[in-house]
C-alpha cells in the first residue's frame, strides 16, 4: 500500500512538471519577447535548475525512508561466522559508498542549481588544477586499498582449505532439484562416482565398485550438525548450477565435470534461529543461482541444522543406497561381494542378477570418476 | 574566418569535386556510403530495437510484479506463450530476459550508440570528409542488419529464442535438451552474434583508421574533442574483444552441432550419459567475459564521451581535466581487459584467481572517481543552459555515480558470495551501464538532432521526457538494490518456493509499475523524435554556440560535409568562456592571431606556428587522385 502511494506522490510530481512548463509557455506568451539567442534559457531553465535541487531533496527522503522500511528483510541473520564477517564488511563499504553517494550527488545536484545561466554573467574559465586532481585521485585510491585489504583478507579466509575434521556432504545438482549424498556411517569416506553409472535409480552416478560407497546414502534433504565445520563437495550432473544458502552466506556454482567445493560452520540450529526470528515455522533453505532451465527458480531443498546428536540419529536412520537398491548387487565386483553383503537385507542377497544393470556397469570405466 | 589562407589551388579542386553525379536512390539511402547516412540507418535501427527489447522487459515485470496476474490479454501478441491458465510460460519467462539482455547490450547501446554516434562525429568532428572507407562502413551496417533481421525471426520459433541468459553459459546453451531455448533460438543467437562481431570489425577498423589517418590540419591528438576520444578507444576495445567472443561462439556451435567437448564434460542428461568427457563450462565464462567485461566499457564510454562535450557546451566552461580525462579514458580502456573474472568470483575458478581480480577490478574505481570528480567541476561556476542534452547528460553523471559506487561491493569478492546473482547486480549494471549509456544516447540524439535533420527537436517536450525518464529510472533500480540486498537470484520466474524469498511482493510490485511509467515516457521521445524530423523548427548553424568543427559545415552538409576546403584547427575545442573574448566561445577553427584579446600568454607563441598548419593539407580525401 505505502507504494501506491509513493506512485501517486510521483504522479503527482509529473503533474507539476507538466504544469510548470505549460506555465512557462503561457507566459513566454504574454511577454511575447523571445530574444533570438537566448530564447529557452529563461524561466524553464531555471525550473529545470531547480528541480534538481528537489529532486536531490525528495529523493534522500525518500531514499532513507524506504531504506529504513525495507532495512528488516536485508541481509537475512546470518548464520555463519564468516557470514557475519561479510555482513559487517559489506555494511561498512556501504557507509563508505553512501558517503561518496550523498557528497558526489549533492554537488552534482547543487552545482547545476547554482550556476544555472543567468545572463550577463560569464562562466569561470578554469581548465585544470592539477592539485585538485592529484587531491581525488589518490583518496579513492587509498580508500580502494583499504577495502581491498580488509576484502581480500576474509575472502582468502573464507577460500582456505576445509579443517581436516569437517564434515563431509556432497550435493548434486540436476535439472531441478538437489540431491544430497553422505559419506554413511561406517568409513566416513564418500565412494567414487562415475557420471555413465547415473540412470533413473543411481541419481548420483554411484560407482559400487568402490567399496567406500557401499554405506553412503543420499537423501533430498540436507541435515548438517551445529558448529561443525561442513565441507559441501559440490557437482552438477547436467548443466550449471548454483548452490545458495542465504542464511549461511555461502555460494558456488556446481559445474558439471569439474567439482566445486566451499566450507563454513553453521552456529545456529534450526531450532535456534525459529526462537530468534519469532519465526515458528522458519526453514533453512537451499537455492540455485545460476540460471538452469525451466525448473530453475524452483530447486528448494530444505536445509536442518542441528546439534551432533539428533544429527547421529538423523545419519544412522538413513538407510545405505544399496540397501534400498540391492539389484545394483550386480555390479559389485567378485572381491568385494563379501564386504557388499553386510548391506544386504538377507533376504535380498540372492538377488538374480539383472542383466541391464550389468549391461550398463559394464561399459563404463571409473576413470572419470573424481573426489 | 578559418579559410582566411583559401588557395586558387582548393577552388581548382573545388571545381573538379562538383561534377559528382547525382546516385540512384537505393546508393543514396540504402547501400549509402557516405557516414552520415549511416549514422541515421543506425540511430533508426538502434531505436526500434530499444522499442523491442524495452517491450519484451515490460513483459518480464508483469510477472515479477504481478504474480497472479491473468496474462490472457497478451496471448494475441504471445500465443502459446501464455498458458492456458493465463500464465507466462516459465522457459518464454527465460527467453524474454534472454532477449532483452542480448538486444540492449548489443543492439542498443552498442550498435545504436557506437553505431550512431562513431559515425556520425568522426568525420565530422576530426574533419574528414567521410570515414576511411565508405564501402566497409556500408559493409558494417548491412551486416548488422542482416544480424538483426536473423536475431528478429529467432522470436517467433515456436521453441522460442534463446533462453539460457544473456551469457548463454553452457552446458545450458550447448544441450538442445536442457531448455526449448537452446534449440532453433540459440542456433539463431550464434549465427547473429557471429554475423554483429563482423559488423563490429568492420565498422571498429574504420572508426580507428579514420581517427588516425583523416584528421584535419591541426587537429592533433591533443585537440580531440573528448567524444572522438571515447570512440577511438571504444573502437581499440572492440577491435581487441569481439574477436573473442567470436571464438567462444564458434566453439559452442561446434560443441551443440560437431560433437566437440570444449566446454562439455560428464553430462547426464535426459536419461543419457553424453559422451563428452574433459571439456570445461569455466573456459567459456572467461572467453565470454574477456569480451563481455570490455562489452561495458564499449556501451558506456561513448556516453561519457558524449557527456563530456555537452556538459561542457552548455556549462559554457572548459571541460575541467581534459588532460586527467583521456587519461582516465585510457585507464579504464586499458583496466578493462584484466577485470573480466570478477563476473566468475564463485564459478569454481581458483581462488588465488579472484583474490588478483579483486585488486584489478578496485582499481577501475579510481580513474572513474577522477571521471565523476570532473564532470562536477565543470559545472562548478559555469553558466548552465539546461537544453535537454545537458538534463541528460548531468543524469548520466548522477547514474554512473550511483550506479558505479555499489560496483566497489560487488568488485569485492567476498562480499560477492553472497551478492552474485542477485538482484543487486542487475540493479548496479542497470544504472551504471544500462541507464548511464541510455542517456548518453539520448543526450547525443538531443544535442545532434540539428545536425542530424536540420531541425530542432522540441525541448519542452525533452524537459517533460527527462524528468519522467529520471525519476522513473531511480524509481525501478534504486528499491531493486533493497531486493538484492535481501538475497532475491535474479532469473527468477517466481520467488514463491521459497519461505526466504516470499518477502517484498510489495517491492517487486512498485519497480514493475515505475518500469511501465518509465516506458510510458518514452513514447513523449518518440513522438518528439518524429514529429520534429519533418516538422520541427528549421535549426541554426551552430544551435549550442558550440566550438567543434561539426558546426562549422553548413546546416545541411552535403557529401563530404565541408562545400569548400575544410576547416584547419587550432585550438582545443573547450575554449568557452575565455577571459577577454568577446563571445563565450571561441571555435576551434579559429586561429590564435585573430584572438589576441583573449590569448593566454604560451598561446601567443603558437602563432608563429599557424602558416605550418595552415598549409598542410594531405588528409583531404577529396584531394586524392583517384
Amino acid at each position: 500500500m505505502i507504494y501506491v502511494v509513493g506512485l501517486l506522490a510521483l504522479v503527482f510530481l509529473v503533474l507539476t512538471v507538466l504544469v510548470l512548463t505549460r506555465l512557462t509557455s503561457v507566459l513566454k506568451g504574454i511577454n511575447g519577447d523571445s530574444t533570438d539567442e537566448n530564447e529557452g534559457i529563461g524561466l524553464s531553465n531555471r525550473i529545470n535548475g531547480a528541480l534538481f535541487l528537489v529532486f536531490f531533496v525528495v529523493g534522500v527522503i525518500a531514499a532513507a525512508w524506504s531504506f529504513n522500511e525495507a532495512s528488516h528483510y536485508f541481509l537475512p541473520e546470518a548464520s555463519s561466522p564468516h557470514g557475519r564477517r561479510t555482513d559487517s564488511l559489506f555494511w561498512l563499504v556501504m557507509a563508505v559508498i553512501t558517503i561518496a553517494f550523498l557528497v558526489t550527488n549533492a554537488l552534482l545536484f547543487y552545482f547545476a542549481f547554482r550556476y544555472s545561466y543567468r545572463k550577463d554573467h560569464r562562466a569561470t574559465y578554469y581548465p585544470e588544477n592539477h592539485k585538485l586532481e592529484l587531491i581525488w585521485t589518490v583518496i579513492p585510491a587509498v580508500v580502494m586499498a583499504l577495502l581491498v585489504f580488509t576484502g581480500w583478507r576474509a575472502w582468502r579466509d573464507i577460500m582456505s582449505e576445509a579443517p581436516s575434521d569437517a564434515v563431509v556432504i556432497e550435493i548434486v545438482g540436476k535439472q531441478f532439484n538437489w540431491i544430497t549424498r553422505y559419506p554413511g556411517v561406517d568409513n566416513n569416506k564418500l565412494g567414487n562416482y562415475n557420471y555413465k553409472l547415473t540412470d533413473a535409480n543411481n541419481e548420483v552416478g554411484l560407482d559400487l565398485s568402490d567399496e567406500a560407497s557401499f554405506d553412503d546414502f543420499t537423501a533430498t534433504e540436507m541435515h548438517i550438525p551445529v558448529g561443525k565445520p561442513i565441507l559441501l563437495k559440490i557437482r552438477a550432473r547436467d548443466v550449471l548450477h548454483s548452490v545458495f544458502i542465504p542464511h549461511m552466506r555461502v555460494k558456488m556454482d556446481a559445474v558439471p565435470g569439474m567439482p566445486t567445493r566451499f566450507w563454513f560452520v553453521p552456529d545456529k540450529t534450526t531450532e535456534q534461529m525459529r526462537n530468534e526470528t519469532g519465526n515458528q515455522k522458519f526453514n533453512y533453505e537451499i537455492a540455485c543461482t545460476e540460471v538452469c532451465g525451466r525448473g530453475h527458480f524452483s530447486m528448494r531443498m530444505p536445509l536442518v541444522v542441528e546439534d551432533e546428536e539428533s544429527f547421529k540419529k538423523w545419519t544412522s536412520e538413513q538407510k545405505p543406497w544399496l540397501t534400498t537398491h540391492t539389484d545394483y548387487l550386480v555390479q559389485v565386483p567378485e572381491k568385494l561381494k563379501a564386504k557388499a553383503a553386510k548391506y544386504v537385507p538377507a533376504d535380498a542377497s540372492a538377488a538374480p542378477s539383472d542383466s541391464t544393470a550389468t549391461e550398463q556397469g559394464g561399459g563404463a570405466g571409473t576413470s572419470a570418476s573424481l573426489r | 574566418m578559418a579559410t582566411v589562407g583559401a588557395n586558387e589551388a582548393s577552388i581548382v579542386h573545388l571545381e573538379e569535386h562538383d561534377h559528382h553525379e547525382r546516385q540512384s536512390f537505393l546508393k543514396t539511402y540504402v547501400f549509402s556510403e557516405d557516414h552520415k547516412t549511416i549514422a541515421k540507418q543506425y540511430m533508426f535501427s538502434g531505436v526500434l530495437w530499444a522499442i523491442v527489447g524495452a517491450s519484451l522487459s515490460i513483459i518480464f515485470r508483469l510477472q515479477l510484479g504481478f504474480p497472479s496476474m491473468k496474462l490472457e490479454w497478451l496471448r494475441p501478441l504471445l500465443g502459446n506463450w501464455i498458458s492456458d491458465t493465463g500464465k507466462l510460460d516459465p522457459q518464454f519467462y527465460l527467453a524474454l530476459v534472454t532477449m532483452h539482455g542480448t538486444i540492449m547490450v548489443f543492439f542498443v547501446l552498442t550498435a545504436g550508440l557506437s553505431g550512431t554516434f562513431s559515425n556520425f562525429l568522426i568525420p565530422l568532428q576530426i574533419g574528414a570528409r567521410d570515414m576511411a572507407s565508405g564501402f566497409m562502413n556500408m559493409l558494417s551496417f548491412w551486416f548488422f542488419f542482416l544480424s538483426s533481421v536473423v536475431m528478429f525471426a529467432s522470436l517467433f520459433l515456436e521453441t522460442g529464442p534463446a533462453g539460457g541468459g544473456w551469457v548463454v553459459y553452457p552446458p545450458l546453451s550447448a544441450l538442445p535438451q536442457a531448455i526449448d531455448g537452446s534449440k532453433a533460438g540459440m542456433t539463431m543467437w550464434l549465427i547473429a552474434m557471429a554475423l554483429f562481431i563482423v559488423s563490429q570489425l568492420l565498422g571498429g577498423i574504420n572508426y580507428i583508421t579514420t581517427v588516425i589517418n583523416l584528421r584535419t590540419r591541426g587537429m592533433s591528438f591533443s585537440k580531440l574533442p573528448l567524444p572522438i576520444w571515447a570512440f577511438f578507444l571504444t573502437a581499440v576495445l572492440g577491435l581487441i574483444s569481439f574477436p573473442v567472443l567470436l571464438s567462444a561462439a564458434l566453439l559452442l556451435i561446434f560443441d551443440r552441432s560437431f560433437g566437440t567437448s570444449f566446454y562439455l564434460s560428464e553430462i547426464y542428461i535426459a536419461g543419457e550419459a553424453l559422451p563428452n568427457v574433459g571439456g570445461s563450462p569455466v573456459l567459456f565464462q572467461h572467453l565470454f567475459w574477456f569480451l563481455g567485461h570490455p562489452e561495458v566499457y564499449i556501451v558506456l564510454l561513448p556516453a561519457l564521451g558524449i557527456t563530456s562535450e555537452i556538459i561542457s557546451t552548455n556549462s559554457r566552461k572548459p571541460i575541467f581535466g581534459y588532460r586527467a580525462m583521456i587519461a582516465s579514458m585510457i585507464g579504464i580502456a586499458f583496466l578493462a581487459f584484466i577485470v573480466w573474472a570478477h563476473h566468475m568470483f564463485v564459478s569454481g575458478m581458483n581462488p588465488f584467481l579472484g583474490s588478483i581480480f579483486m585488486f584489478l577490478t578496485l582499481i577501475i574505481a579510481v580513474p572513474s572517481a577522477v571521471k565523476a570528480f570532473n564532470y562536477i567541476t565543470t559545472l562548478w561556476r559555469g553558466n548552465i543552459i539546461f537544453t535537454p542534452a545537458m538534463l541528460f547528460s548531468i543524469g548520466l553523471v548522477s547514474f554512473f555515480i550511483s550506479g558505479g559506487l555499489t560496483g566497489i561491493i560487488l568488485g569485492n569478492s567476498a562480499l560477492d558470495i553472497q551478492l552474485h546473482d542477485t538482484y543487486f547486480v542487475v540493479a548496479h549494471f542497470h544504472l551504471v551501464m544500462g541507464a548511464a549509456s541510455a542517456f548518453g544516447f539520448l543526450a547525443g540524439v538531443y544535442h545532434w538532432f540539428p545536425k542530424f535533420f536540420g531541425r530542432m527537436m522540441n525541448p519542452k517536450l525533452g524537459y517533460v521526457h527527462f524528468w519522467m525518464t529520471f525519476i522513473g529510472i531511480y524509481l525501478v533500480f534504486f528499491p531493486m538494490h533493497y531486493i538484492g540486498i535481501a538475497g532475491f537470484p535474479r532469473r527468477y520466474y517466481s520467488f514463491t518456493s521459497y519461505d526466504a524469498f516470499k518477502t517484498f511482493g510489495d517491492l517487486n510490485m512498485f519497480v514493475s509499475l515505475a518500469a511501465i511509467f518509465t516506458f510510458g515516457a518514452q513514447f513523449i521521445f518518440l513522438l518528439n523524435f518524429f514529429y520534429s524530423i519533418f516538422r520541427g523548427k528549421k535549426a541554426p548553424q551552430n544551435p549550442w554556440r558550440s566550438n567543434t568543427l561539426e558546426w562549422t559545415t553548413p546546416v545541411h552538409p552535403g557529401h563530404g560535409n565541408w562545400p569548400g576546403e575544410i576547416p584547419a584547427v587550432y585550438r582545443w575545442p573547450y575554449d568557452y568562456s575565455k577571459p577577454g573574448a568577446k563571445d563565450d566561445f571561441i571555435p576551434q577553427n579559429v586561429p590564435y592571431s585573430q584572438t589576441l584579446e583573449s590569448n593566454l600568454p604560451h598561446e601567443n607563441a603558437l602563432i608563429a606556428i599557424e602558416k605550418e598548419i595552415e598549409e598542410q593539407n594531405y588528409n583531404d580525401q577529396f584531394k586524392q587522385p583517384h
